[in-house]
């Protein structure tokens, strides 16, 4: 009897994992297979694998849209953003976990506060600081919002991979006559790329699926992003299903290769940061 | 740590400065200054004529201002309560599930976080794509299996649009609670777990008595986070409803609310940048009194609890 009850236990937990992860890859199967089907077929067959997987709609929206200088333009504001938002973060967070002065605490719980602070009710500001700076309706003003959502994220990363380097070491480096920004960048930063890495991976997917400050902050074309892109092509090809799923396949490609290639980063931080929280 | 000398302050203040003055300027101020344009109106991009609290009192009398505020709040309201009992009630026994040892656990964890990555925009063109009525593949599966006698305009009806934005984000954001959840359970040592079954406890008792006591903590950062997030809401309600919140504004959140009024042209329901930034600072409020309350109640409970 007992038994009877574990293996119905057992069924049951299976039955519901099987329904979870079909509720989560049906979608992108869909969203992945209608791409490559002709109009004709999206109607008539809207189960099946593609009768011949067609590129048709991928070699159009090439030809008709921008989509390779979109690309760029995402892959542009992406690795600056983060590349500038993870450096300043490791100096300010070496500076405030590795030296105690009168307000390091509070300056760390400053930066990190900006986690839970919702940066898009300041976008009327925004605006008009990034007019006045005149990059308004450039990717520079997009690169600039990037860096500072970034940040608070960043330091709070960094800050424990940091305190995590013995002090032994810095202070070896200190009798052999090391400069302290020297310490930095040739004892420190060795010690925690992984922290680097974790900080701009972290930050990657929702950095690059953004799409509300371009909305507001870009009007001209050429300087689109791929979800302002994605935003707006699918208004455009409303008609031409292919066409529609071809532009959101692509714009969930690149997460989705990086996701599964760096999912331990993801998770550890992540969930490091839910128990710490 | 070092004690920081008076040689040292040069170059900590270079250290900490890049960062603190990207993140002040861009962040924090933007905020408070769009406070500041709250009580100041004109017509131009930027407010200019001082008045004081008058936009305030304007939002909260005059009907054309006050129906959409209140209704984006209404809507908003039902919105954060079903994607919070989902979030947290699903996502909760998913992780109690997936973190059992199982054929394919790993897997499950990892497909789980899959939706969360995608871009918001795009998870809600695809469920609006797949529950259109002429082509959509969600009609055509009802009809396969019988069932299109429940077949009615998904996100057509006002009765039923609401829903399925806050089921089709619910549905993306899955993942983080089930891996917010499962890194707590985790957590609860193999010992305390051994000893529960050697008392012969079952399944049921295991949960209440052991995991949900130490998942706590866990309940207040997700409840907190899908707050915050579903306050500000924008990009889902972009592409399955548009930025009306249609069909008649029945999914009008604060977020689409927030960009009507303040960035649209006043034929297209712009309210002027003042008015805008009255309904941003009061979204602020509510998110700030919101997350307060939800610290104080947790606190309160985990103390309860704690005795």
């Amino acid at each position: 009897m007992k038994k009877i009850k574990k293996l119905g236990i057992r069924g049951g937990l299976y039955l519901i994992m099987v329904l979870y992860a079909l509720s989560i890859l049906v979608p992108l199967y869909v969203m992945f297979m209608t791409s490559f089907k002709s109009n004709a077929e999206i109607f008539n067959n809207p189960f099946g694998l593609p009768e011949a997987f067609s590129m048709d709609a991928y070699v159009n929206l090439f030809v008709i849209s921008n989509y390779g200088k979109y690309f760029m333009n995402s892959i542009m504001v992406t690795v600056l953003s983060l590349g500038v938002a993870v450096t300043i973060s490791a100096l300010a967070a070496y500076a405030v976990s590795k030296y105690s002065f009168r307000y390091n605490k509070a300056i760390y719980l400053y930066f990190v506060i900006g986690m839970i602070v919702p940066i898009k009710l300041g976008t009327i500001d925004i605006m008009i600081t990034m007019l006045r700076l005149r990059i308004y309706d450039s990717l520079w003003a997009l690169i600039i919002v990037y860096i500072a959502m970034a940040i608070p994220l960043s330091v709070f990363v960094l800050y424990d991979y940091i305190r995590m380097v013995p002090d032994e070491l810095s202070s070896a480096a200190r009798i052999d006559g090391c400069s302290e920004p020297g310490i930095f960048s040739r004892v420190i930063v060795p010690l925690i790329k992984p922290g680097l890495a974790a900080a701009g991976i972290i930050s990657f997917i929702p950095n690059w699926n953004e799409f509300w400050f371009p909305l507001v902050l870009i009007k001209t074309k050429e300087n689109y992003t791929i979800p302002l892109a994605t935003g707006q092509l699918f208004g455009q090809f409303d008609t031409k299903l292919n066409l529609v799923f071809a532009v959101l396949s692509l714009a969930s490609v690149p997460v989705i290769i990086i996701y599964l290639l760096l999912s331990n980063y993801f998770v550890k931080g992540l969930s490091a940061g839910a128990v710490k929280g | 740590m070092l004690e920081a000398k008076k040689k040292h302050a040069r170059f900590l203040f270079l250290f900490i400065f890049p960062a603190f003055i990207i993140y002040t300027m861009f962040m924090l101020v933007p905020i408070l200054n769009s406070m500041r344009y709250s009580l100041y109106t004109g017509t131009g991009l930027l407010p200019d004529q001082f008045v004081g609290l008058d936009n305030y009192v304007r939002l909260f009398t005059e009907e054309r201002y006050y129906s959409q505020f209140w209704n984006a709040f209404g809507n908003n309201i039902k919105f954060f309560l079903i994607v919070t009992l989902v979030q947290n009630i699903g996502g909760f026994f998913m992780a109690v599930m997936i973190s059992r040892k199982f054929r394919g656990n790993k897997f499950m964890r990892k497909l789980s976080f899959l939706p969360t990555t995608l871009s918001v925009l795009v998870v809600g063109y695809i469920f609006k794509m797949i529950l259109n009525p002429y082509y959509g593949v969600f009609d055509k599966f009802l009809e396969l299996i019988g069932l299109e006698s429940l077949i009615i305009p998904w996100l057509g009806d006002a009765r039923s649009a609401i829903w399925v934005v806050a089921l089709a984000v619910s549905w993306q954001f899955l993942g983080t609670s089930i891996l917010f959840y499962t890194s707590g359970i985790d957590g609860i040592s193999d010992s305390i777990m051994e000893a529960a079954r050697i008392d012969g406890a079952n399944v049921w008792q295991e949960i209440i008595h052991i995991i949900l006591p130490s998942v706590l903590p866990i309940v207040a950062i997700v409840t907190i986070l899908i707050f915050i997030g579903n306050f500000t809401q924008f990009d889902i309600i972009f592409a399955m409803t548009g930025t009306r919140g249609d069909p008649n504004y029945s999914t009008d959140l604060f977020g689409s609310l927030f960009y009507r009024t303040a960035f649209s042209n006043s034929d297209r329901g712009g309210w002027g940048t003042g008015m805008g930034a009255t309904v941003a600072t009061m979204m602020f409020l509510i998110v700030t009194v919101g997350v307060g309350t939800f610290l104080y109640f947790f606190s309160k409970k985990r103390e309860a609890l704690e005795k």
